[in-house]
This record gives structure tokens, C-alpha cells and sequence, in this order.
């Protein structure tokens, strides 16, 4: 199997990426991946799979980007450093490859008390920076931690994911920069509602020059209604949406307010694709992925661009 | 220190139920300090438990104990001369002191009155907070004084994750974020070096590589 990844052939010919986030389900049912991803076939150049996102128990990722990968799409594999030590997590590297998955994204993931496992014990054996350098190791250098030599290298695009909107501020481009440094080719972001943070955000990574050496995909969620904009402010921890945001969500009827979040996301991504340094988008529909379509479609990304397969 | 918080009385009394005689063993090293096995804290057990007893119409004889250290055996060897008039020793002393007690011991049965919580500091009268995972490889010097191993919710080497925000938390909000904390002391510190250094993955074996972990100094074993 030495097909690349879709994702790195779209960025490094220079387009504007689009990826989306599948979640998969609570269950061992393929079909539910298989319609999410045909939903999203063709409108997105690669799909993130979540690693029991929030500590809840779901259908691993690992088999959702294989069931992914059949369905013809490219999938991101999303690795947690929460639940498997660095035996468990080089192993799946390797198994990963071995599949055909072809992109990794590393995180640390979400706190074990915020799931529904609430009495497990959090593994956090390395952190995610140390995850991107081990992987980066094993594909350039064919090693694992420890040196021991691999028969065979991993080939995997390597992400991370970084978060303009959490604190300290002036420390998360430096976070970035170490993110970079051990090895993450692109980089995903948190949801971005707050554009004039993003904008300070963006303006310092470029004046570290950290835009020439990753590429940088700005998250964005569309919102379902005023309450879920009101929800992500006030009740999920590192996400950061604007009164502006809320109100305008407000100020429209509750019937039209999807059609106005639909608005808001297609905008944003119009925002993100003139700033300098952007490289392109990462939709995170929760549990609404058949809107990607017509937001892809709306902010004028369709079609995708073709890259060379195989 | 080593902290601790003393049991639910039910979980105590169901314990202790086929037992009549009981020594209660206190220590006055550590529980003492964070008020959960010192000698106040024996004495107010072994009444709550006479009084349970009377309230019940069971007879019991409780004898409250208090020595200096559980987990040193000279200090252990004061229970020699009363230990076998008892058929229970509840212990309020932290793990190892119980374990200590036990060993001494090996026919009497022994029951914690503690749940052993955490290495931590007395942050203000009535607040304890933990500060050391024990792994046996301090990296503090790395990290400004302040433990990314015991106070990150994480454990993270390499900075705050995307859930530190206003200085806090996301697990727990009545705790400071570590690195937010550590970044600003390195930051005043000039310590940018380390700021922007990747830490590399930790040695874990110097906490759990081989089972119970020995400290053997042979210029401390001669004279015994």
C-alpha cells in the first residue's frame, strides 16, 4: 500500500484543504461510518475520525478510517494519548499504516472525568507533542522510542491540533512552534468564532514564520440554534463564541436559526481563506455532517480538487 | 506529607464487626499534621465507636494508642507489650504505616481507619493540596517548582492543553492550571529556554518499572 494521502497531495499542490470531522458511533454498526462518509464523499479532501471524543465510549477510530478508507475516502486517524500508553499507541502507528490510513492527528484528548468512564484511569503515559515526535521518528527515521530499529516505516501525514482561544494567549504560538519543531505537518484548529482572536493568533504565527512550516486548517462549526452557540460558551472549556455571535443567532427566528449558523460558518470560512497564512478548513458538523455539502458548496469549494491517486 | 482522610464510620464498624477487642493506633507524624490519625483524631474514634457500641447494646473494649511513627519499627515496637491483649488493631496510620504495623505483627488482624490520599502541603488551616506523584525523578527544575506530573490533570510535559482558560482548569475548576502557572514563572524567571524546550517522554520505570520500589544505602546498614 503506498498510496499517499490525499490531504498532503491537495496542500502541497497549494489548494485551499477542506477536511470534515465523522464521529463514529456509539455501537458496532459500519453502516452508520458508511453513511456519514458518503455523505461526505467528494465534497471534503479528508475525514477526521474522533478517538472517543469527550471519554466517551465509541466505535474506535482505528476501524471507523478502515471502513472510511473502503467507502474511497481519505481518512485522518485521530490518536489519543489518554487511554493507551506508548506501547499501545506505536502499535497502532504501525497498524494504522498497515491499513492504508495514510494521515494521524495527535492528541492528548479529552479528560477521562468529562465521559462516560468517569473511574477510568487516564493513561497520558507521553503527551501529544511527544506523540507527534515519536511518529515523526518512526516515518523519517524508522525508529521507535528507545532507538530499536522498525522492519518496516510508518507512511503517515502528520497533524496536530492547536487552540487559539484557550490561555495563556501569548503562549499558545509558542506551543505551536514546539508542535511544529517535533515533527506536525498540518494542524488543525479549535472552532473559530472569535475571528479577531484568531486574526491576533494568525498574525503570530506568521511573524514566527511558523505558516512556511505547517499548514495551518481553521476549524469551524456550524452552529444548530441560540442555545447551542449559548452551550459552547458558557459550557465547553476552551471554546470561545463571541456575544456578537449569540446575539445574532438570537435575533432570528428559532426555525431559520440553522439556515443563520449555515451563514455564520460560510463566512467564516470565506474569512479564513483570504488570511494569510490559512491553508485551508476543518469542519467539525457534530452530529450534523450532512450539512457539509452545501456549506462546502456555498463558500464556493466545490469541487474538490483532483489529485493523482496511487 | 502524606495525607489522608479516615473512612465512613460504616465502612469502619462493618470492619471491625466480629471483633469485641480493639487497640486503636494512631500516628503522630503525617495523619497527625493533616488531622486524620494523630491523637485527637484516635481518641474522638475510639468514643464515636464506644458510644455506636452502647447505642447497640454491643459490649466492646476499645484502647486508643498513639506512637510516634507507624512506619519505623522502633517506634512500632511500643505496641509489643499490648498488642496481644487485643483482637483487633484499627490503625490510623497511612498505608505504609499500616503495612508496617502488620508486618510486626503477622498474627494479629489489622483494619485502616484511613483511606491514604496524596503527598501534598497544608495550602491553609482545614486545606491540603497535592503536589508530588512520587515518580521518582523530579523534573522541577524544569518546570519553574510547580509539578506538570501531579498538578496537570494531564500529566502534559509540554505546555497546557486547549482546556486551560482565565488561569483555570477545565477538570476542575477550583484548580489553578499547572502550566499556566508554570509559563508565567518561567516567563519572569527569563527562562524562555525552557519555555520553548520539548521535554522528552518520561522514565515511568522510576515509578512502577519492577513492582515496589527499594531504597538500599549501605552507608545506613552497618551498625544494625
Amino acid at each position: 500500500m503506498k498510496a499517499e494521502s490525499n490531504l498532503k497531495n491537495v496542500l502541497t499542490l497549494n489548494n485551499f484543504a477542506v477536511t470534515a470531522e465523522c464521529g463514529p458511533p456509539k455501537g458496532a454498526d459500519p453502516g452508520a461510518i458508511q453513511k456519514k462518509g458518503n455523505i461526505l464523499k467528494g465534497y471534503v479532501d479528508s475525514v477526521n475520525v474522533t478517538d472517543n471524543q469527550t471519554g466517551v465510549v465509541r466505535l474506535s477510530s482505528m476501524a471507523a478510517c478502515t471502513i472510511l478508507k473502503q467507502e474511497g475516502l481519505d481518512p485522518v486517524l485521530q490518536m489519543v494519548t489518554r487511554d493507551r500508553n506508548r506501547i499501545a499507541l506505536q502499535s497502532d502507528v504501525l497498524g494504522a499504516s498497515s491499513l492504508g490510513i495514510r494521515n494521524i492527528l495527535c492528541l492528548s484528548g479529552d479528560h477521562q472525568s468529562f465521559g462516560n468512564q468517569r473511574q477510568a484511569k487516564g493513561v497520558f503515559d507521553i503527551d501529544s507533542i511527544q506523540l507527534i515526535q515519536a511518529v515523526r521518528r518512526m516515518r523519517d527515521e524508522g525508529l521507535i522510542i528507545g532507538g530499536e530499529a522498525l522492519s518496516e516505516p510508518p507512511q503517515l501525514f502528520i497533524g496536530a491540533v492547536a487552540n487559539p482561544f484557550a490561555d495563556p494567549f501569548d503562549y499558545r504560538v509558542v506551543r505551536l512552534g514546539k508542535k511544529v519543531a517535533a515533527g506536525a505537518e498540518f494542524i488543525q484548529t479549535q472552532c473559530v468564532y472569535n475571528l479577531k482572536r484568531f486574526k491576533e493568533w494568525m498574525r503570530q504565527v506568521r511573524e514566527r514564520g511558523l505558516d512556511k512550516k505547517v499548514y495551518i486548517l481553521g476549524g469551524v462549526t456550524p452552529l444548530k440554534s441560540a442555545r447551542m452557540a449559548e452551550y459552547m460558551s458558557t459550557q465547553v472549556a476552551g471554546m470561545d463564541v463571541p456575544d456578537d455571535i449569540i446575539s445574532r443567532m438570537k435575533g432570528v427566528d428559532p426555525k431559520d436559526q440553522r439556515r443563520e449558523g449555515i451563514a455564520i460558518a460560510v463566512e467564516t470560512i470565506m474569512a479564513l481563506k483570504y488570511m494569510e497564512g490559512v491553508h485551508g478548513v476543518h469542519i467539525m458538523a457534530i452530529e450534523w455532517e450532512d450539512v457539509v455539502p452545501q456549506i462546502v458548496e456555498e463558500a464556493g469549494l466545490y469541487p474538490r480538487p483532483e489529485t493523482p491517486e496511487e | 506529607m502524606i495525607t489522608a482522610e479516615r473512612k465512613p464510620m460504616a465502612e469502619i464498624k462493618a470492619m471491625l464487626a466480629p471483633y469485641r477487642k480493639i487497640l486503636v493506633v494512631g500516628c503522630g507524624t503525617c495523619v497527625a499534621e493533616c488531622a486524620s490519625g494523630g491523637e485527637k483524631e484516635v481518641g474522638l474514634l475510639a468514643s464515636a465507636l464506644r458510644m455506636d457500641a452502647q447505642m447497640e447494646g454491643r459490649t466492646i473494649e476499645v484502647q486508643e494508642m498513639t506512637i510516634d511513627r507507624q512506619c519505623v519499627y522502633e517506634f512500632i515496637d511500643k505496641l509489643t507489650e499490648v498488642a496481644d491483649r487485643y483482637d483487633v488493631i484499627l490503625s490510623l496510620g497511612c498505608g505504609a504505616g499500616v503495612q508496617a504495623v502488620a508486618e510486626v505483627f503477622p498474627k494479629m488482624f489489622i483494619v485502616p481507619a484511613l483511606n491514604t490520599t496524596f503527598i501534598g502541603e497544608t495550602k491553609e488551616p482545614g486545606l491540603w493540596v497535592e503536589n508530588c506523584r512520587a515518580c521518582g525523578d523530579c523534573k522541577l527544575g524544569y518546570f519553574a517548582g510547580i509539578c506538570p506530573v501531579t498538578r496537570c490533570a494531564k500529566g502534559l510535559f509540554n505546555g497546557p492543553c486547549g482546556g486551560s482558560k482565565n488561569g483555570v482548569c477545565e477538570v476542575d475548576p477550583d484548580s489553578p492550571c499547572a502550566w499556566q502557572l508554570i509559563v508565567e514563572r518561567l516567563d519572569s524567571a527569563g527562562r524562555n529556554d525552557l519555555l520553548e524546550a520539548i521535554y522528552p517522554p518520561a522514565d515511568w520505570s522510576r515509578q512502577q518499572g519492577k513492582g515496589p520500589r527499594k531504597i538500599v544505602r549501605e552507608d545506613q546498614r552497618s551498625e544494625s
